[in-house]
């Protein structure tokens, strides 16, 4: 009889004390979590309609240079130590840098050894951008004009946009102590804004850029791969990889030839981490309630063991 | 008046000699210092300091490699990648004794917390000397929330589990100072906070590596799997196991004085009991390798270069430690299980820096080349290793960590 008053004693204490641990976890969860469900919100968003981009014709390209030093006057990035002129930085493969936006490379030609491929490389500005997915304080907007840009205000330098970045494109000013600012091309988002185009397609004397809204853009290839189909190969590189980007190219060699990342999902890079974070709420919300129970009924049975020790001690005394 | 300042002046040389220096002397304490340990310490700080100073002046560029296609070096692959799965000694030794109710694992707990805690803090320091903005590191939680980003869920889990972490050592802190009345509030809350450091140690644990699930171009095929997060979970837990027979070994053999019979006559069986349980981790973690790879079926890049450091990681860094602390177990030899763990807790790091370090950016050209890190950071994470060190051991020189404060043996 007394063992039995003792477990009726005994439980509301464990519920309370469950109950308690459970409702400070589910408090704690919904502060920690509340925001997670953007990850899943954007599974419905394709782009903005009407964003911007441009087109690259690789085949087009001559190689003069002139989008770099247009884009480092626009920019007003600093003077390189090397002219825009001068032939001989193509000896070596450059990427984008914290003093360019933009740089040209030069590849041979597998059909036509005197005449060599120049790529030109910038950022393509993704439909949904991986460094955008990454930065975990958003210093990242993806625009409706299409420019992907960067807050240097809000960012605290883990660079984890650059290993997130499939393209290699956001360069980190590591020269810089105290204001040091990842740097990446803004596809001249001001000049877009105010009806203008970016200044490298604006300088290229051979129209090798065309801007445009990245829709028509599309159309535009698709013509000119239909209308030549020896000049370019069937791929426009842009059109899907991880999910798009508004800047696209067009080529007479497989992408791989040029250094192009061609192991890359169609789906935007954010689905690969999203069954991940889906799991996040599921954690917050089983582990304490099955934690929670482990703990009471171990606790619970210590309770019984005791009872049952002591009437043991007690019959003996009697 | 003079009197009473003079009281009180004594009381607290008295209060700091007890607490600080142990109960001896300055000079005592002064020449107490002087040992092997304490001059090579004294030496890679001497170099390392200078060094972390040079790069708050000047620069990351000053200092480290500073590529754009690196973003992420030894900093990060070694202090925090390879810092944090080791650092789940806390909610590992939490877990067991307070909710599980392993109750003999007793004398290891507060020193699981402690290391934990120690670990997390130091992977933090190690974050800010990496960051380009350290005094921003705040922003996550005040300045812009990146809620779709998994180093959002990281930064607000690793600062909330660091809280936490605390206050679960506070009671420590607390018997040293002697706080009865905060002692009691803090004694009460630590079930809640074990189960709260259960959640956030999932979870960051398991997002450290789906961080990487962000670069599927860029990561090597064999270390790039779906099952990367769960992969960084179930090795932090034999990590954790195995870590704590690495420290309490340490501490059995080179700080004898401040642990008490009960931590050293226990000793011994308690590591068996943990090298069981780790061998078993591992064995887990081997099986869910494989069918990492078989889910991507990537059997066949088995035979490349990169595939064979892969197999040298699987199996003699997994497997050969799991079947030797397995052994130890068998034999019941606690020096075999020490030699284990040691080994399980070396795989562990080399499989964090495999996937920060060498798996990412393989395609590169001259990648090899590139990762060789410059001196300057070897001498910084050096430099923060050694601080580390020297922090924990006086903490538990001081502190009731390995030992049981006789005034408070009743609370627990």
């Amino acid at each position: 009889m007394d063992k039995l008053k003792d477990n009726k004693k005994d439980s509301p204490t464990i519920s309370r004390r469950n109950f308690l641990i459970g409702s400070a976890a589910a408090i704690g969860g919904t502060a920690l979590l509340g925001s997670y469900k953007d990850a899943s919100a954007s599974k419905e968003f394709s782009g903005w309609p009407d964003r911007f981009g441009c087109l690259t014709d690789l085949t087009a390209c001559v190689g003069c240079r002139s989008c770099e030093k247009a884009c480092n006057e626009a920019n007003n990035l600093p003077k390189p130590a090397v002219p825009f002129d001068e032939g001989s930085v193509f000896k070596e493969k450059r990427r984008p840098t914290a003093q360019a936006y933009t740089v040209v490379n030069q590849y041979k030609n597998p059909k036509d050894m005197s005449k060599p491929i120049y790529r030109k490389i910038q950022c393509n500005h993704c439909n949904e951008p991986a460094c955008a997915s990454a930065c975990p304080i958003h210093a990242y907007t993806k625009t409706p004009e299409g420019a992907v840009l960067y807050d240097p205000e809000k960012c605290f330098g883990c660079r984890y946009c650059m290993i997130a970045c499939p393209f290699y494109v956001p360069a980190y000013d590591y020269e810089s102590a105290f204001e040091p600012k990842i740097v990446k091309c803004v596809m001249c988002h001001d000049r877009i804004k105010t009806g203008g185009i970016p200044a490298c397609a604006e300088a290229c004397p051979v129209s090798a850029v065309t801007f445009g809204k990245r829709n028509d853009l599309i159309k535009v290839a698709r013509k000119k791969i239909m209308e030549n189909p020896d000049r370019y190969i069937d791929h426009i590189y842009g059109e899907h990889e991880a999910g798009g980007t508004s800047w696209m190219y067009i080529s007479g060699v497989p992408f791989e030839q040029l250094d192009f990342p061609v192991n890359l999902p169609k789906n935007p890079l954010i689905e690969e981490t999203k069954g991940f974070l889906s799991a996040v709420p599921v954690v917050f919300t089983v582990w304490p309630a099955m934690f929670g129970m482990v703990y009471a009924a171990l606790r619970h049975r210590e309770e019984i063991e005791k009872n049952s020790r002591h009437k043991k001690e007690e019959d003996r005394h009697e | 008046m003079s009197n009473g300042s003079l009281t009180k002046t004594e009381n607290f040389r008295s209060w700091f000699m007890n607490k600080l220096l142990m109960g001896m002397s300055w000079s005592e304490y002064s020449r107490r210092l002087i040992t092997p340990f304490n001059i090579v310490a004294a030496i890679i700080l001497s170099i390392g300091i200078p060094v972390i100073a040079i790069r708050f002046m000047n620069g990351l560029a000053s200092v480290t490699h500073a590529s754009n296609e690196y973003p992420w070096g030894i900093l990060l692959g070694w202090g925090l990648f390879g810092g944090v799965p080791l650092s789940a000694t806390g909610f590992v030794m939490g877990t067991a004794y307070y909710i599980f109710g392993f109750k003999g694992y007793k004398p290891l707990v507060r020193l699981g917390i402690l290391t934990g805690f120690m670990g997390y803090l130091f992977a933090v320091i190690y974050l800010m000397t990496d960051l380009g903005r350290p005094w921003r590191i705040y922003y996550p939680m005040i300045i812009g929330f990146g809620t779709a980003s998994v180093l959002f869920l990281v930064a607000w889990h690793v600062a909330t589990y660091l809280t936490v972490q605390f206050i679960e050592f506070s009671e420590a802190i607390l018997e040293w100072l002697k706080s009865r009345r905060v002692y009691k509030w803090a004694t009460m809350v630590i079930i809640g906070m074990t189960i709260a450091g259960i959640i956030l140690s999932t979870l960051h644990q398991s997002a450290l590596g789906a961080l990487f699930l962000l670069a599927p171009g860029k990561m090597h095929p064999l270390w790039y799997s779906s099952y990367l997060p769960h992969l960084f979970l179930s090795s932090s837990i034999y990590a954790a196991l195995a870590m704590v027979i690495v420290v309490s070994t340490l501490i059995a053999k080179f700080m004898r004085s401040a642990a008490d019979n009960n931590f050293l006559g226990n000793i011994d069986r308690l590591t068996i009991g943990l090298g069981k349980g780790a061998c078993i981790g591992m064995f887990v973690y081997f099986v869910l390798k494989l069918v990492g790879i078989a889910h991507d079926n990537n059997w066949h890049l088995l035979a490349t270069p990169y595939g064979k450091w892969f197999t040298v990681e699987i199996l003699g860094f997994v497997l050969m430690p799991a079947m030797i602390l397995t052994y130890g177990v068998k034999k019941s030899s606690a020096g075999i299980v020490r030699f284990g763990a040691f080994y399980a807790v070396s795989g562990v790091i080399l499989n964090r820096i495999n996937v920060s370090i060498i798996a990412f950016n393989w395609n590169l050209p001259d990648h090899l080349h590139h990762i060789i890190p410059p001196w300057q950071e070897v001498a910084i994470v050096a430099a923060i290793a050694t601080i580390h060190i020297l922090i924990f051991r006086w903490i538990v020189n001081r502190m009731p960590v390995v030992r049981e404060h006789p005034e408070y043996r009743e609370f627990h």
